[in-house]
């Protein structure tokens, strides 16, 4: 056929760009919209009716990737296989809970279990997205201490079963400081004494109550000054003063990164990234506990899930005083039990390292520290979300 | 019946022209056919599920959805002075309502967009609802002073109509007040039509260095004795198939302060130690990173299109007796314009909508429009919002998909 009209001309034209854009621009989300999965045995997502054999069960369950991850699969993914026989896929993210949102409105649930952040696990349960946990049917201490009692106050939420304390801190490079090291939070606003690139997680949270310790709020007062708009002006205005020197990362393996590239000389950042850097990298980090915002993480449930009793099971073992104690022999994040605390000892692959000194949760560190109100940025988030944006913007 | 026996028949010219159209329809559903399965996919896979999200930029049920009684009630509110009676204890019931079936966040969050701060209103005000008593006009402003405010309540009467303009007008930073008049946000509000304007800024300039690094790379290619002409290509092809991540962390590695190129600088004492340049983590690392991703697309259509150019036209007005550049302006350029208007179109549309590369190397200053959609998508879940954004980014390229069109024509565009 030799006649070719402009019609059919433009509508293959216009098919060609599309199938073109497509290609082109779905080669790049794909990569960040499916993120790798670790070293868990890749087996078909079977449609678990709850009489299944455990063999057949493949709970996908989603943390933050990277060392964390890690250490949660030697932790208790790894105990819980051999317990159960029920396979554990393994998916990270970077906190975006829009997939949660996504699976539970179209009631295609994959997510069996998520690891989030207070305000998140808060937010999620108020908005209908996530299962109940019934807290009384988590397993005892050893001693028998019943589960009400053996979690660390304050940390029992109504959709979630809490895993560890994690803390935001500053770090540097203790090698480029040999004499005169930064020592508190106000060093890392003070660009003269210490010139060189900061490095701040890209969120408003933590950022501004930073800001507010470093310009002299004390840390019983900083979300009440918060709450107001002269005390959100005075925030501002002092990250004001670092804002052109700041490189902004999102995910939790990047501090560490920039601080190894020379790219920032000091950073907030994860204590347990930090910690993986110095302990398994053997790079030179030290981090500043002086004013450190320490938060939780925990489980969640996304509602309709398929595999509802062998996720429980899991939640319930990994939250366990032995599943708790296994993670915290590989990552340097606090416990949320009493009595896994007690247990905490020596690193699984480094024995001479003792955990208990790097955790945030040590008497002085707890003292010097603010725990984050996860009410406060459930209620404010998407406020000062767009302010900050604006603000980053300008 | 071919049109070759139509010709050979003595059938009249009437019939002739009949046979003629009947010929042409067929070639047309023919091309039709061939190119339906993949507009049937495209339609299943991307159209509709595009539209559907596009449809949340305006229509937003759920507060009506979840608040049902208060939803029909505060309609008949004039919008002077408070609600009556009646819309208050509908308020509270539908609070105590929503809290047993934990869909109050739901409704809180759809109230947030609509008036920042109202998120804890309701859900703390939906806590104590149970224990409230009658008269409820007296009960919930002594509960929070908002309840006694005019702005609230004419909020709570936007909200329940399931249409919405707030989403678009706050993609274009503006609000609208008690009042319903749309209002500029405050200042450290601002943020989206900055972005839009740096977005088609950026996207610009990313096109205007891919066509003036990607023509000399085509004309040298479409010069050169064939196999020296596919090796080059091989040189341009593979980086194309190379994952995008892999190349974008390629240039942090290049970029970064302490990287290759600011090494260099240093060696050669164009820059001191402690004077290095910051080429990457801002809007200097999106565009060269962009640049780089995007080259390819500009190099193969007009590669294409100069292999198709024959020699003879520019021999032939050098002996008409033009200088090289003259020939090379008035003969060689306008002949490429059909290459160079595919590379330009799809560079463009491209580059407004990119948003891996801003986000790893863009910084604060390289981010782009595309970053803060993907952040109301994914971190923030104000997907009304997200969609808005989406469907105004849609209609500026669609806007400039036809202005190209008016000034240069689509059928005159070639891919190769």
């Amino acid at each position: 056929m030799s006649i070719t009209t402009p019609l059919t001309t433009r509508l293959v034209t216009a098919t060609a760009f599309l199938a073109l854009g497509l290609a082109a621009c779905d080669s790049g989300n794909d990569a960040v919209t499916n993120p790798a999965s670790t070293d868990a045995p890749q087996t078909a997502v079977s449609d678990a009716v709850m009489d299944t054999p455990a063999d057949d069960i493949t709970l996908t369950i989603v943390s933050w990737g990277g060392a964390y991850t890690k250490a949660q699969i030697e932790g208790f993914h790894k105990p819980f296989i051999a317990k159960t026989g029920i396979t554990i896929q393994s998916d990270d993210y970077d906190g975006n809970i829009a997939p949660i949102k996504a699976q539970v409105e179209s009631g295609n649930v994959v997510w069996d279990a998520v690891d989030v952040e207070t305000a998140e696990a808060v937010r999620l349960c108020d908005e209908g997205l996530t299962e109940p946990v019934d807290h009384s049917a988590l397993p005892p201490a050893p001693d028998g201490t019943p589960a009400l009692k053996d979690f660390l106050p304050g940390t029992l939420f109504e959709c979630a079963v809490p895993i560890s304390v994690w803390s935001s801190v500053m770090a540097f490079d203790a090698s480029k400081y040999p004499e005169n090291p930064p020592a508190t939070l106000n060093d890392f606003f003070d660009l003269e004494a210490y010139p060189g690139k900061r490095g701040l997680r890209k969120i408003p949270k933590f950022n501004l109550e930073l800001a507010l310790m470093a310009d002299g709020v004390a840390i019983a007062d900083v979300y009440e000054v918060l709450s107001t708009p002269a005390g959100l002006d005075r925030a501002f205005a002092k990250l004001d003063t670092i804002k052109n020197d700041v490189i902004w990362w999102e995910t939790g393996a990047q501090p560490p990164q920039l601080l190894a590239d020379g790219e920032v000389v000091m950073t907030s950042a994860f204590n347990g990234r930090i910690f993986n850097a110095q302990i398994a990298e053997s790079q030179p980090f030290e981090i500043i506990w002086d004013r450190q915002i320490w938060d939780l993480d925990l489980w969640v449930m996304p509602k309709g899930g398929k595999n509802k009793d062998a996720v429980l099971d899991f939640v319930s073992f990994a939250t366990s005083t032995e599943g708790l104690a296994g993670q915290a022999s590989w990552i340097a994040y606090g416990p949320s039990r009493k009595s896994a605390l007690a247990l905490v000892d020596a690193h699984a692959e480094f024995p001479e390292v003792d955990m208990a000194s790097h955790m945030p949760t040590t008497p002085e560190r707890l003292a010097n520290g603010l725990q984050n109100d996860y009410e406060f940025w459930a209620d404010y988030n998407d406020e000062l979300e767009q302010r900050f944006n604006a603000w980053l913007a300008q | 019946m071919s049109t070759a026996e139509a010709v050979r028949s003595d059938a009249p010219p009437q019939a002739l022209k009949r046979q003629l159209q009947r010929a042409n329809r067929l070639a047309r559903w023919k091309a039709l056919g061939l190119v339906a399965p993949l507009l049937v996919f495209l339609l299943i896979t991307f159209i509709v599920p595009i539209v559907s999200m596009l449809t949340r930029s305006v229509y937003a049920p759920v507060f009506a959805d979840v608040m049902p009684q208060v939803s029909e009630v505060v309609q008949a509110w004039d919008g002077r002075g408070l609600p009556d009676e009646t819309v208050f204890a509908a308020l509270a019931a539908d609070m105590v309502a929503a809290r047993a079936d934990r869909t109050m966040g739901q409704a809180a969050t759809r109230m947030n967009y609509e008036m920042p701060g109202t998120r804890s209103l309701f859900m703390r005000s939906a806590r104590q609802a149970a224990q409230l008593e009658a008269p409820y006009s007296d009960s919930l402003p002594a509960l929070d002073a908002r309840w006694g405010s005019r702005d609230t309540w004419a909020a709570i009467q936007r909200v329940s109509q399931p249409l919405t303009t707030t989403f678009y007008l706050s993609a274009v930073d503006r609000t609208l007040d008690a009042d319903g008049a749309i209002v500029l946000n405050a200042e450290e509000q601002r943020l989206y039509v900055q972005l839009f304007w740096r977005t088609l800024w950026v996207s610009a300039l990313v096109m205007v260095l891919c066509l003036a690094l990607g023509f000399p790379i085509a004309y040298l290619m479409a010069h050169m004795p064939p196999a020296r002409a596919n090796l080059l290509m091989i040189l341009v092809l593979l980086p194309f198939w190379t994952s995008l991540l892999v190349r974008t962390t390629a240039w942090i590695a290049l970029l970064q302060t302490q990287g290759v190129l600011n090494d260099l600088f240093v060696w050669f004492g164009l820059v001191s130690e402690d004077g290095r340049i910051q080429l990457i983590y801002n809007q200097i690392g999106t565009i060269v990173a962009m640049t780089h991703i995007l080259l390819p697309f500009t190099v193969l259509p007009l590669y294409a299109v100069m292999r198709g150019i024959p020699p003879s036209l520019t021999r032939a007005a050098l002996s008409l007796g033009a200088s090289p550049a003259t020939a090379f302006v008035r003969v060689y350029l306008p002949l490429t314009a059909p290459g160079l208007g595919a590379g330009a179109v799809l560079v463009f549309i491209l580059a407004v909508g990119y948003y891996i590369t801003p986000a790893l190397v863009g910084g604060r200053t390289g981010q782009l429009i595309s970053n803060l959609i993907a952040f109301h998508m994914q971190e923030s879940l104000n997907w009304g919002l997200a969609a808005a954004l989406g469907a105004l980014l849609l209609a500026g390229v669609l806007a400039l998909y036809w202005l190209y069109d008016r000034l240069v024509g689509i059928d005159k565009m070639r891919l190769g």
